[in-house]
């Protein structure tokens, strides 16, 4: 999808920029991104919003040559499979580095960053990726 | 529940078809499939056509009445079926609902996609709809990227290496030159792979499946009545389907597809057979570290050891377990919403001893293993030799 739309966007705005998620309290699992359903406790499940503190580490990751459209500017790019420390796993971008800086393990933490643009005059999207912990 | 079997099968040319649209391709599969059931058009009642994204790819929805319209079967039954590139392989699973169930007694099953309309760019956004939109594409994830991450984690796991998932696009390309309907007709060497452009490190340009226009379809019946119209009927002994999280990072491992190991489980419950008993399998290798995960899935071979098998050359046409004797989604080409009808159409070939220079020797028992997105949906069928 080259584009998306402004509502959605705008719908996603705490879970993109601050790393809000929502933890079941019967079964004591945290989720990201936000579920409507606890897939364990289904109708039984209690869920309650949760902040994550942004810090994880790398469970696989990529160099992305070949990217979508809306992100030329930025490839190559590594792209990364993040777990939090929390538990649930993500995927993001991580900033700053080459594919030969990363590693499975290594430590990293949210960073708030530009996603992609829309176009010319489209929307600008923002959001997380990650940097690795020196 | 009827016994169901398969009379007769057909597919077009997969490949680059600038000179053939979606309704020429698909007319041209089921014409075959039913010139080879020898029925006619009166006697079908139902038909289901898998296609994952003839919206975005050709501006068509719709498309079951399209074909019903084009194939001059109105006005029966006709309906699509979307699940990603397992679409064809869920569609075949509705066909043979319909017949079991007894509310069909004959129905054509399709899948077909016009992948080739578009630009690159524009297949991938396509495509990436198999995935989790707003938490896997819009972080700028592509399907390269996310079998690159089941690669990782495999090398990581098991020591897998670039080599051996470069030797399962060697054979399927080996497979394909001696499959007339695959898209490529040429062989290649581990150093091709080895040297073509990487797309998302660890995969290469040839370690993905190719961008294909292609159909196939076959027809379906009740057994007993299947015997009236083919000398060589193709019984249907299972047919299961498992579904995951959508999103890759949401599941446990990612080293395994939980989906196609339920899917399985099931489909030898109900045909009460072993891995050992399969003689011939197409699986679903959309990137070749697809083929070495569900070989390993598929019981074939122990978790871990997918890689090694493939580089010793156990899935070969004269291995162990011939995998992807049709040239799999890499060399056959992988036009998603046929690519389920394909595997079925391959396997019915190697069960009637036609599929000439690649038919594998008294196969007798063959499985189709078709997967959705990066594994969130998995249908898989068991067919034996119904003759």
């Amino acid at each position: 999808m080259a584009s998306e739309a402004l509502p959605l966007s705008w719908r996603r705005i705490p879970e993109r920029y601050c790393l809000i998620g929502n933890s079941c309290e019967n079964c004591k699992t945290n989720f990201f991104p936000t579920r409507k359903i606890c897939p364990n406790c289904r109708r039984r499940g209690k869920l309650a919003d949760k902040t994550y503190s942004g810090k994880g580490k790398v469970y696989s990751y990529s160099l992305v040559n070949v990217v979508p459209q809306g992100f030329e500017l930025d490839a190559p790019y590594v792209l990364a499979i993040i777990e939090l420390e929390e538990g649930p796993r993500v995927t993001a971008q991580i900033v700053d580095c080459g594919e030969k800086d990363v590693k499975i393990g290594s430590l990293v933490k949210m960073v708030f960053r530009k996603i992609k643009e829309d176009g010319d005059e489209g929307v600008i999207h923002y959001g997380f990726k990650f940097g690795l912990v020196k | 529940m009827r016994d169901v079997a398969i009379v007769g099968v057909g597919m077009s040319k997969f490949g680059e078809e600038w000179n053939r649209g979606f309704r020429e391709i698909v007319i041209d599969a089921g014409k075959k499939a039913l010139n080879d059931a020898k029925i006619k058009g009166e006697e079908i009642d139902g038909m289901f056509v898998g296609t994952m994204a003839a919206g975005s790819l050709i501006g068509q929805e719709h498309v079951g009445a399209l074909i019903a319209d084009f194939m001059g079967l109105t006005p029966i039954a006709s309906t699509r079926v979307e699940a990603a590139c397992a679409s064809g392989g869920v569609a075949f699973r509705q066909g043979y609902m319909a017949i079991a169930s007894g509310l069909h007694d004959c129905v054509v099953v399709g899948g077909a996609e016009k992948m080739t309309d578009v630009s690159t760019a524009s297949v991938s956004d396509a495509l990436g709809g198999a995935g989790d939109q707003e938490w896997e594409l819009f972080m700028g994830a592509t399907f390269p990227a996310l079998y690159a991450f089941m690669a990782k984690r495999h090398m990581h796991e098991y020591g897998t290496t670039e080599e051996q998932m470069a030797s399962v696009a060697v054979k399927n390309h080996y497979n394909a030159a001696r499959n007339p309907c695959a898209q490529y007709q040429n062989e290649i060497t581990i150093e091709t792979v080895m040297k073509s452009k990487v797309v998302a490190s660890p995969l290469k340009v040839f370690d993905c499946s190719p961008i294909t226009d292609g159909a196939a379809a076959v027809v379906l019946m009740p057994l007993e009545k299947a015997k009236k119209y083919t000398e060589k009927p193709i019984k249907i002994i299972a047919s299961a389907q498992a579904s995951d999280v959508i999103a890759l990072h949401s599941r446990r491992s990612l080293t395994e597809l939980a989906a196609t190991k339920i899917a399985a489980k099931k489909a030898f419950a109900q045909a009460k057979l072993t891995p050992k008993d399969i003689d011939v399998c197409e699986v679903h290798d959309c990137f070749t570290i697809a083929e070495i995960m569900a070989i390993e899935d598929l019981g074939f071979f122990k978790k871990g050891e997918g890689g090694k098998a493939s580089a010793e050359g156990k899935t070969r046409l004269d291995g162990e377990i011939p995998i992807n004797t049709s040239g799999g989604l890499k060399g056959c080409g992988h036009p998603v919403g046929a690519t389920g009808i394909k595997q079925i159409v391959e396997i019915a070939w190697q069960l009637r001893g036609e599929a000439n220079q690649r038919q594998v020797k008294d196969a007798r028992i063959g499985m189709t293993h078709n997967v959705g997105g990066s594994g969130a949906t998995c249908a898989i069928h068991i067919l034996e030799k119904g003759f």
